[in-house]
């Protein structure tokens, strides 16, 4: 009967979420918005790719926001698992020489295609997120495969507060030489050059060094103190 | 081009059953990253290469790994 009643609910909504999404024309005008992103994001960031000029740039504000939510999600699980005290080393069964061989020979290589990913966030697809989640797949791969190396706790902390900080810093200087929070005061210079887009760039790679150890500190908390 | 998508959707649903009807919770997991797997490629298909970065990076790795990190501490099938 319950299986029945959930079967009827589930295509109830499957049918009120495909008739209101059917009347949308895909991809067709934008906003009034959306059109003012398109044709004068470029000129007015500097940053080609557009979706960058508006996570960094014009909703700037609201990727603090969402680095902040991402933070006390990673202090939540410490604070929850870590017991605080010095963990006796586990035994653990030893990677096999796949697993093992990989593992050092691919983890230079992501960490590289990460960093390069937030470098470039303001050039090509990606940014500080999608370099964050890369450079953490990695560390994830050393906790997998190469159990010996151990990642400094000290050192992820720093690179997460250092990221933090320049993020919000940045913002405040910002609000100190033209009059609102997170203004784009550095020079924009010529668009797809390496060094455009004012502080863009800056801010990504702060936000990069962010997500990547607050993600590798959750991965190490529920790996180590669980 | 319509034939490779048709394929993926299929391919995702089909993983978006197995991962709930599995009883191995492993298994489960798997299919579960395959569905985001697949996702990555057709927002990739939909010209969305960043969703599609986060998707494979986030959705493929790092939450297939937290849940077999806690299948591991817990029970591997469900009765």
């Amino acid at each position: 009967m319950r299986r029945i009643v959930s079967i009827l609910l589930l295509i109830i909504v499957a049918l009120g979420i495909s008739l209101s999404l059917a009347k949308i024309p895909f991809g067709a005008p934008k906003t009034k918005v959306g059109k003012h992103y398109i044709n004068e994001g470029v000129k007015e960031t500097g940053a080609t790719n557009i979706v960058t000029s508006v996570v960094v740039s014009y909703r700037g504000f609201d990727t603090l926001g969402e680095v902040t939510v991402l933070f006390i999600a990673a202090i939540g699980i410490g604070a929850v698992l870590s017991t605080g005290r010095k963990k006796a080393m586990r035994e653990t069964t030893p990677a096999s020489l796949v697993l093992y061989t990989g593992c050092r020979l691919l983890f230079p290589l992501i960490l590289i295609f990460g960093t390069y990913i937030f470098i470039h966030g303001h050039l090509t697809p990606g940014g500080g997120f999608q370099g964050g989640a890369i450079i953490a797949s990695g560390f994830l791969l050393i906790y997998l495969g190469c159990q010996e190396r151990r990642i400094s706790r000290v050192a992820s902390n720093m690179a997460e507060s250092l990221g933090g900080l320049t993020f919000v810093v940045i913002g405040l200087l910002g609000l100190a030489f033209g009059g609102y929070f997170l203004l784009n005061f550095l020079p924009k210079g010529i668009a797809n050059a390496l060094f455009s887009a004012g502080i863009i760039p800056i801010i990504y790679i702060a936000i990069g060094f962010k997500v990547g150890s607050e993600l590798t500190s959750i991965i190490d908390n529920l790996i180590e103190e669980s | 081009m319509i034939f490779v998508v048709s394929f993926l959707v299929v391919l995702m649903l089909v993983g978006a059953v197995a991962a709930s009807i599995f009883r191995d919770l492993i298994s489960a997991v798997i299919a579960a990253a395959l569905v985001s797997l697949v996702a990555s490629i057709l927002f990739y298909f939909l010209q969305a290469p960043d969703v599609a970065m986060a998707e494979a990076a986030i959705g493929a790795a790092l939450t297939a790994a937290i849940f077999i990190i806690a299948i591991r501490r817990t029970k591997r099938y469900e009765e």
